[in-house]
């Protein structure tokens, strides 16, 4: 591919005129608590989705931890019934909705601008919004647990008619918190779109945007797509529990298995939210301590693409069980397996990027190469639970935790672990102390692993997930995962250690920080100004 | 050195392998032509996934280790190879199309109900299982029966702690079973690993599933939807008995049903009433109103001191007949017989201080839900 190169509009200024004169067109921004509660600037929201997915990832943690505390051995010992089935919920309802989430959106925030060279998001003020509508949603939701009768108990994808008419009273709350969290999501995603779209340096192409801000871009559409549909989909649960309808009331008339198809409608691409800015992450970081372009830089982005058409037309494989006709089941069997062809793309080509490459170990790529193995792994068990039959016994099983852990946690959770390693250099001018970073890693494989991997047995031998307690043969998986949990659990705090450390100091970071890195991002100095690209950068072509 | 690490590894393989095989790792294969159809299709998919596996990673930790930066590696340039990514991206979708061939067949095998020689309705309900035998006048609950003292580690923990019921389902070898399933409050899911049936009880539905059992025996399995609080508490066991065994069975319980039905209408003593209720309201409603009556309000109202129930009769056998609507109270008038019925009201209103003196006979009951 030899492009040829649109006409450059006159240059202005350079870049590092741009990075240096920051101050001189903006008031000085307010003090205090004001400063945070009325910023506009892309860093700072950043910054403010970071802390705030990093605190709900402990809330969620510890109510993780609750979990498998209670499961360490058989019998009840430390919660009721009750209580267990909340935890389980929130726990997944703050993981999704309140950590990964928000962690994507936060690295987008600081990141895309700073990668296409604009000088902040397109919508400042919306994104100040959108920011702010978590923090009330999300107390909203975490206070339904000190009202009577508890907070959410009905698992994290909330099927009625258990969500509806035999749900607890706090559940209305539930509903507008997701609301809010959803109306935050989609301003984020417009948000996003609008900055991808508009605001590119002079010269960049769609096809010269880094994989982050293109796996951004498709997940932002995913976003706008799917959002409403939960909305509406809550917004008929509030229906049914509040104004008499029967939606999901089969006594009224209504369908408990229409809730499903408008949930996993949602719920399906809602995955690949999750997981496609982690592509995006890990294919920005294995070039660069492999010293050697991405390969099949085209194909990464249409494997991207397909994954997201695909992943509205595999909704049902969630189904699998609920009496769905022959024709559904065949139907979604195969479009279900044909997502592996795209993914498997994705493999290969990182695999390949590797190959022949001058490959160093640093923090961010040792995440990374976990991210390669063990999303893969997760991968594997996908394609055995897309097997309609073989799901009849997988089905609501640990099986099932173990394939989505796998997937979100060394999936989701370490490409977003990479990617802070990766660019807090460039956050705070400063590397993160890299043997710190290097016993986190090593604990969170060894913690994650001995957590997730037994689950995969236990879901095999007959073990049903959501359950306070379980029959004597399921012991000693059990065991096993609690013990990885609460050393994962820990070891998290050496991650909170290590950024804490590094916004306070340590060996200073030029503006390239890596030696093999070759995004926008690199080329402002670290760390970066408040104001950067106010001039837009002159882009020059990598080989992709 | 090198031999030794492998020989300690092929060791710990082989010792892995035998544990697996006694203690159950894996999917059990079961005793249906169904399971072992489907215990070889996730063999197959998990030893394709394992070759792809090691070829990927293999190339993947060979990259890893040949081509450190630390020993000097320089780094090639290319970033991309058309007919590398055209193979790449062909050669899954054939493995693909290989494996969804047996796939359909299993699953239209599953589908396909009919010609069945025995109808079985499966309800769920929260937390027990209804089966009626259809056409035979046969019907029963299934509660677990592990008592709670062993849940609360008061009591030693048995060898099937979780997955004992009082009544399983009776079940003949050697002859289609169809079930027709579904439910009387949330979704539940009937699900026994050996028979290879999972199928969601859905409110409003009636989902089809069937099965052939090819050897006698008790096979154990669990609700696996989550149904609420006692959502683990929900075991499935089936009684796979010899033919004749079970026609035996089925004529006994048809005897059983006979008699039952007759004790509805002789008058009962309070404390025949009072001591067959007990039992009801342990089995049936001590999970969510508790085993003293004292409820888990709000969800689940106390009945010991319940001033409502103790001066409305009428009020206090209604809700029990026909449930409360938009809560979780359910319909008994289906699931409970009308001794059953009478005996764990008059309990009901004779325990925990509700010393109301009141006593329900089966025949008032019977004649309130013939209205």
């Amino acid at each position: 591919m030899a492009p040829k190169l649109p006409p450059q509009p006159p240059l202005q200024h350079s870049t590092t005129a741009a990075a240096d004169g920051q101050a001189d067109s903006h008031a000085a921004p307010p003090k205090g608590i004001l400063r945070w509660l009325l910023t506009t600037n892309h860093k700072e929201i950043g910054s403010l989705y970071l802390i705030f997915s990093l605190t709900m990832f402990f809330i969620g943690g510890i109510f993780a931890l609750v979990v498998r505390a209670e499961l360490f051995q058989p019998g009840l010992q430390l919660v009721n019934p009750e209580f267990f089935n909340q935890m389980t919920t929130m726990h997944g309802l703050i993981m999704v909705f309140a950590a990964v989430m928000p962690a994507f959106t936060g690295l987008a925030n600081w990141m895309i601008p700073l990668q296409i060279g604009a000088p902040d998001m397109a919508l400042p003020r919306l994104n100040n919004f959108s920011f702010w509508l978590l923090p009330v949603a999300f107390t909203l939701l975490l206070s339904t647990l000190f009202m009577p009768g508890g907070g959410p108990n009905f698992g994290w994808t909330f099927y009625a008619p258990l969500s509806t008419n035999f749900s607890p009273p706090s559940t209305t709350f539930f509903i507008l918190a997701l609301h809010i969290a959803g109306i935050s999501s989609i301003l984020g995603a417009i948000n996003i779109i609008a900055t991808i779209l508009n605001m590119r340096a002079p010269g960049m192409r769609l096809m010269d945007m880094p994989l982050f801000v293109w796996t951004w871009l498709i997940t932002a559409f995913l976003l706008i797509a799917v959002m409403p549909v939960l909305a509406g989909v809550i917004t008929m649960m509030l229906m049914d529990i509040n104004f008499g309808t029967s939606f999901f009331d089969a006594a009224g008339g209504g369908d408990p298995v229409l809730f499903q198809h408008l949930f996993w409608f949602f719920g399906h691409p809602e995955v690949y939210i999750m997981i496609l800015p982690a592509f995006g992450i890990v294919s920005a970081i294995i070039p660069t301590f492999a010293r050697k372009p991405l390969f099949g830089y085209a194909s990464m982005v249409y494997a991207t693409a397909a994954i997201a058409l695909l992943s509205f037309l595999v909704w049902a494989h969630h189904m699998f069980v609920v009496g769905l006709p022959l024709v559904a089941e065949l139907f979604f069997m195969y479009s279900t397996m044909l997502i592996a062809v795209p993914t498997g793309v994705k493999v290969f080509n990182w695999v390949t990027t590797l190959f022949r490459g001058s490959i160093s170990f640093e923090s961010p790529m040792l995440f990374a190469l976990a991210f390669v193995v063990l999303f893969t792994i997760g991968g594997f068990s996908g394609l055995m639970l897309a097997i309609a039959p073989a799901d009849f016994q997988y089905h609501d099983t640990y099986f099932v935790v173990a394939h989505f852990h796998y997937v979100l946690v060394p999936g989701a959770i370490f490409a977003i672990m990479a990617g802070v390693y990766y660019w807090l250099p460039k956050w705070t001018g400063h590397y993160p102390n890299e043997k710190l970073a290097q016993w986190h890693f090593w604990f969170s494989i060894i913690g994650v692993n001995l957590t997730f991997f037994p689950m995969h047995f236990a879901g095999l031998a007959g073990m049903p997930r959501r359950i306070p307690d379980y029959a004597l043969q399921f012991a000693d998986f059990n065991l096993l995962s609690s013990i990885g949990a609460f050393f994962f659990g820990a070891s998290q705090l050496l991650f909170v250690l290590g950024i804490i450390l590094c916004v306070r100091g340590g060996k200073k970071a030029p503006a390239k920080a890596w030696e093999g890195a070759e995004d926008l991002e690199w080329t402002v100095p670290s760390p970066a100004p408040l104001h950067t690209f106010e001039t837009p950068p002159v882009f020059h072509r990598t080989p992709h | 050195m090198r031999s030794r690490w492998c020989w300690l590894l092929a060791i710990y393989v082989t010792a892995s392998v035998s544990h697996t095989q006694a203690y159950g790792w894996n999917m059990p294969v079961g005793v249906t032509d169904v399971s072992s159809d489907i215990y070889g299709l996730h063999m197959t998919i998990f030893w394709i996934c394992v070759v792809i596996g090691v070829l990927v990673f293999g190339v993947m930790f060979f990259s890893l280790f040949r081509y450190r930066h630390s020993k000097g590696a320089k780094a090639a340039h290319f970033h991309e190879h058309t007919s590398v990514e055209v193979l790449w991206t062909a050669i899954p979708i054939l493995i693909l199309v290989g494996m969804a061939v047996p796939a359909t067949a299993t699953l239209k095998n599953m589908y396909d109900a009919s010609d069945a020689e025995l109808d079985v309705m499966i309800t769920g309900q929260q937390w027990r299982w209804r089966y009626e035998y259809l056409g035979e006048d046969v019907a029963f609950n299934s509660s677990m029966s592990t008592p709670r003292a062993q849940i609360s580690g008061e009591e030693e923990r048995g060898e099937y702690y979780l997955l004992e019921v009082d009544q399983p389902l009776v079940l003949p070898i050697n002859r289609k079973v169809r079930f027709l399933m579904t439910s009387d409050d949330v979704i539940h899911s009937w699900w026994v690993p050996d028979l290879a049936v999972k199928q969601d009880t859905i409110p409003g539905f009636i989902n089809e599933n069937w099965v052939r059992i090819n050897e006698p025996g008790i096979y154990r399995g669990q609700c696996a939807e989550l149904c609420g609080i006692d959502h683990g508490f929900m075991p499935v066991v089936v009684h796979a008995m010899e033919e004749e065994a079970f026609d035996g069975w089925l004529a006994e319980q048809k005897e059983m049903a006979k008699e039952e039905a007759m004790g509805v209408d002789r008058e009962w003593e309070m404390t025949e009433l009072v001591e067959r209720g007990e039992s009801v309201y342990q089995t049936i409603c001590a999970s969510c109103h508790q085993s003293e009556g004292q409820g888990l309000p709000p969800a689940f109202p106390a009945l010991a001191n319940n001033q409502q129930l103790i001066s409305d009769v009428d009020w206090h056998l209604d809700t029990i007949l026909n449930g409360v609507s938009g809560a979780a109270m359910p319909a008994f008038r289906n699931t409970l017989n009308p001794v059953e019925l009478a005996a764990v009201v008059t309990y009901t209103r004779n325990a925990w201080g509700n010393d109301t003196g009141d006593v329900v006979q089966p025949s008032t009951v019977a004649g309130k839900i013939a209205q």
